[in-house]
């Protein structure tokens, strides 16, 4: 055997990643910008309450085409975490362990969310 | 110093369930039955069981982005001192967070709503 330590491939670039893989990192990703978009979230709900005309305003800002593009984001991230995060609490019940299971569940997230943000895009 | 995760996966949990179920009842709501305009928008959610229910969704929101955001520092931030200024920092953000969603909801008049 080989003396020294093990080796380390740390190039992500070389691994071929199962898709319960992904479906994990996106849902870390997804969460951080659900999180960096609270703020203003809760600053479009003050506008939101204020007055008619900052209602109004703010519905404008709204379907501007940069902030259309911005909530395509956003609503993606909303709906890949809601379901990735269903599937683990599933998971937690031990429901979808199996590989073909995870496996499943796991492209039916990425589906899932696709399909319901098409169905956002195409509503709004 | 040695704990569990335990009291932060159980946290996280909790919290994910009612987030999960507010955000679809309150989509499926908007779906079916969308408020009308301003007045419509604040009528509804002056009702004391929205409100209730948002002031739920905000706190559960807070405590959900905590356990979230900490696990995400604890895994790539390994100096003691950085993590202790970005957690607090954070920290700080979502009480004020919750704090300005409460005052939001507080502040509707309930009798000109």
């Amino acid at each position: 055997m080989a003396k020294g330590p093990a080796p380390v491939n740390l190039d992500l670039r070389t691994i071929a990643f199962p898709v319960m893989a992904v479906v994990s990192i996106l849902h870390r990703i997804s969460g951080i910008l659900l999180f960096l978009a609270i703020p203003l979230s809760i600053y479009a709900m003050h506008l939101s309450l204020k007055s008619a005309q900052d209602f109004e305003r703010l519905g404008a800002f709204l379907h501007s085409l940069p902030v259309r593009l911005l909530a395509v984001v956003l609503v993606w991230s909303l709906l890949h975490h809601l379901f990735a995060g269903i599937r683990f609490l599933l998971l937690d019940l031990a429901i979808g362990l199996s590989r073909t299971q995870a496996r499943m569940t796991a492209w039916l997230v990425l589906a899932g969310s696709l399909l319901l943000l098409f169905t956002f895009v195409w509503a709004i | 110093m040695l704990t569990s995760g335990l009291k932060a996966w159980v946290w996280q949990r909790l919290s994910a369930i009612y987030l999960a179920v507010f955000l679809i009842w309150l989509a499926a709501h908007m779906w079916f039955f969308p408020t009308a305009g301003f007045t419509g928008w604040r009528a509804w959610l002056a009702q004391p069981v929205i409100s209730m229910a948002f002031a739920l969704f905000f706190l559960s929101l807070m405590v959900h982005a905590w356990v979230g955001v900490r696990d995400v520092v604890m895994d790539y931030v390994h100096s003691l001192v950085t993590r202790v200024a970005i957690l607090t920092s954070v920290l700080l953000l979502l009480l004020a967070m919750a704090a300005w969603a409460f005052l939001l909801l507080a502040g509707i008049d309930y009798r000109t709503a």
